[in-house]
């Protein structure tokens, strides 16, 4: 592995994590640190914590911390909230992207973008200047103009819902990017559109994590770690190759980990 | 799954027009008799037979009962408690704005309804009603060059007697329900609109109603009559102080559209609505109904409802004329515990006739919205159609949506289709908007902007602004 990124600071730090949604833990003591330039993957069965992870970050509140901390470019960030997450560059790709109705989707890239902006100390956009800035954007997912009238995600299929996730990511140009199963749902051309989009999105200073069933999506888009996660927990973490070796073997083959711990 | 508090913050926002203007009026004694009714008509040296229109309406008001089919709760209205003419002291005759009261202009002007010459809006027409009279009406003047008749409805029955005589009561008549016949026998003032044949009026009209002293009703009267071809769009406005007791609200508005006329009247109604607990705000009684009677025409209702603690209003419209057409698009949000039952009625008599329904109701707090509604289609609306479509949109846990639609069709070769849903702000939709960096309140505000935009999209653009600025602002609060 390149030692590329060691002598700079972590963008994201997440320290022995413990987070519960109505009293029932879910995440027992997560620790992962992502580095400007990374890109890291997570890997695990359904329900094992990926999602909740990704949703604690990006400041859900439904979820409640209950030990440890999320370390934003060296600032604990429990108390902001979820649009402050974001405005300071944090980005969560959802894995099923909500339908708002009514909303077009223009304006809320608009006033998403805008909020960025203003948090960047940038020049906020006016509607035409905004309109050129998302056409460029529109190119990178191969998404066509008509996506802009309509209602946020409203009737979007699975893939142009993703699309539409990276997008929002080329816009903002967050510092971290979540990917929460970015992949599923998309057919193998969908699949290499949004992976293409995340390769020409991310740069030196971004982070990513991936986070994901598939090694589909790994071939696309290499990681620099691998982490598995169990009940709550990273088991393992390896490099690349560690997501080859769980598609070899499967799940159950991780389970030895457990039992090694 | 929406915290209750935080949505509770974020709808309820301070009322920004409950000022008092402390003025001098002049006021009749509180209680409701024949002699009330005659010293009204007095006190407006009007004509026998209004008299006589008013003494009728109230015989035919005393043998009625309150309704009590709509979905609301409310303290028994005590009729003999009310005071029925509150008028602001005044020089006798007054030649030109500069003489009206300052205080009074003070006062529109704080309502963002400036009335003098130099600073008065440039491309609307208003009048001011101030409890129970017109003080002012802007751009006669200009207005008249057209032919266009626009002012108080006191001054229409002294100077235009004939159209009052013929045309008052023509479509809401004295005794057409409880609160039609309280407004028949005791309105004191409201506004007066003729558009003559061929004219398309030059400006929007605008009525601005403030309601300032507690213990009087308001109790205006408006009618517009739009001739043959002519086109007019009328806007209405209403705000009244914070008091904690009801003051009761129970207008009449007719409209008369002939042969290829129309008439667009858009109502942004801000009544005082009570406070948290539900003490105070006005009691809105409004019977509001347009006629149709010449072919091709076509009448249409917007109405953006935030404010009064009951809001019971039904702006309606009788399709008389072959090919007429009624539309009626309308956005009423309730909070804390108002409650609001509103809808339309579209009857259809005349065949081809059209009519287009959009109604929007957002309930948060533990506030009650029912949209209530009728379709007829009358034995003779052959090729009629009407499209409904009413949509409820619950913020919080504790609101409550209702959606009465009633269809009476006579008439086999006609059309009439209906569609309903209702929506809840989800934590889900929230926080993805929120997780693209928007705050909360601008979220729950896109939201519910996104929810009634069928309906801005139909009002003046002055006013879809402001009543996108105006549920904005209800909307809008500290998020805790």
């Amino acid at each position: 592995m390149q030692s590329k990124t060691k002598e700079l600071d972590p963008i994201l730090e997440v320290n022995n994590l413990f987070a519960s949604i109505e009293n029932l833990p879910i995440l027992k003591g997560v620790t992962i640190s992502v580095n400007p330039g990374e890109i890291h993957a997570i890997m695990g069965r359904n329900g094992c914590g990926k999602s909740t992870l990704s949703k604690i970050i990006a400041g859900h509140p439904s979820y409640k911390i209950t030990k440890g901390e999320i370390k934003f470019t060296g600032n604990d960030i429990h108390s902001l909230e979820p649009e402050e997450r974001a405005q300071s560059g944090i980005f969560l790709g959802f894995q099923y992207p909500i339908e708002i109705p009514g909303v077009s989707n223009l304006e809320f890239l608009r006033v998403a973008t805008n909020a960025r902006r203003k948090f960047l100390n940038k020049e906020e956009l006016d509607t035409f200047d905004f309109e050129d800035l998302v056409k460029e954007k529109l190119d990178l997912v191969k998404m066509d103009s008509a996506f802009l009238s309509r209602s946020v995600n409203q009737g979007f299929s699975g893939g142009e819902k993703k699309r539409n996730e990276i997008l929002q990511m080329a816009l903002l140009e967050p510092k971290i990017a979540i990917l929460d199963e970015t992949d599923s749902g998309l057919d193998i051309d969908a699949l290499r559109v949004v992976a293409s989009g995340i390769k020409k999105i991310s740069n030196e200073q971004t982070g990513i994590i991936l986070i994901t069933h598939y090694q589909r999506l790994l071939d696309e888009i290499q990681p620099d770690y691998v982490h598995v996660m169990s009940d709550g927990q990273i088991i393992k973490t390896g490099e690349s190759d560690l997501a080859l070796e769980l598609e070899k073997h499967g799940y159950e083959w991780t389970d030895n980990f457990i039992k090694e711990q | 799954m929406v915290s209750e508090n935080l949505v509770k913050d974020v709808v309820s926002e301070p009322y920004k027009y409950g000022f008092v203007t402390d003025i001098e009026t002049e006021k009749i004694s509180k209680g409701l008799n024949e002699d009330t009714i005659r010293l009204i008509s007095e006190k407006k040296e009007e004509p026998q037979y209004l008299l006589n229109f008013r003494l009728n309406a109230f015989r035919k008001w005393q043998k009625m009962n309150e309704p009590n089919w709509a979905d609301l709760g409310y303290k028994k209205i005590d009729y003999q408690d009310i005071i029925y003419y509150s008028a602001p002291k005044q020089k006798e005759k007054i030649s030109s704005l500069d003489e009206v009261d300052p205080k009074l202009l003070e006062t529109f002007d704080k309502l963002g309804i400036p009335l003098t010459e130099q600073k008065k809006l440039t491309n609307v027409a208003v009048d001011a009603v101030f409890d129970s009279v017109s003080i002012a009406t802007t751009f006669r003047k200009e207005l008249a060059e057209h032919g266009v008749i626009f002012c108080s409805i006191s001054e229409a029955v002294k100077d235009h007697s004939d159209l009052i005589e013929k045309y008052l009561g023509s479509v809401v008549p004295a005794n057409d329900n409880y609160f039609a016949a309280l407004n028949s026998a005791v309105f004191s003032d409201g506004s007066f609109v003729y558009i003559p044949k061929g004219v398309k009026c030059p400006m929007d009209l605008s009525s601005y109603f403030r309601i300032n002293s507690g213990d009087s009703g308001q109790f205006e009267r408006t009618l517009i009559i739009a001739e043959e071809s002519s086109s007019v769009s009328y806007l209405e406005g209403c705000t009244a102080p914070m008091f904690d007791t009801n003051t009761l609200h129970a207008a009449v508005v007719e409209l008369i559209a002939l042969d290829d006329a129309s008439i667009k009247y858009s109502t942004v109604q801000n009544w005082y609505a009570g406070n948290e607990e539900g003490v105070g705000g006005i009691f809105n009684f409004v019977t509001k109904r347009g006629k149709c009677i010449g072919k091709r025409s076509k009448i249409s209702w917007s109405q953006v409802e935030t404010g009064s603690a009951i809001t019971w209003k039904y702006p309606s419209c009788i399709l008389l004329g072959e090919e007429s057409v009624g539309e009626f698009y309308s956005v009423a949000l309730t909070n804390n515990l108002q409650q609001a039952d509103t809808g339309t009625k579209m009857i259809h008599i005349g065949p081809r006739t059209k009519s287009t329904i959009v109604s929007k109701g957002i309930s948060a707090g533990n506030s009650i919205n029912s949209y209530r509604g009728l379709v007829k289609m009358g034995s003779k609306a052959f090729g009629s159609k009407n499209y409904s479509q009413c949509d409820s949109m619950l913020i919080g846990d504790q609101a409550a949506a209702n959606t009465f639609p009633y269809i009476q069709s006579q008439q086999p070769n006609s059309e009439v289709e209906h569609e309903a849903s209702t929506c809840k702000i989800s934590e889900d939709q929230l926080f993805y908007l929120q997780s693209r960096g928007i705050d909360f309140e601008e979220a729950v505000s896109m939201m519910v902007s996104g929810f009634c935009r069928d309906v801005f999209n139909q009002l003046p653009m002055e006013f879809a602004a402001e009543a996108d600025k105006l549920l904005a602002l209800k909307l809008e609060g500290s998020v805790g």
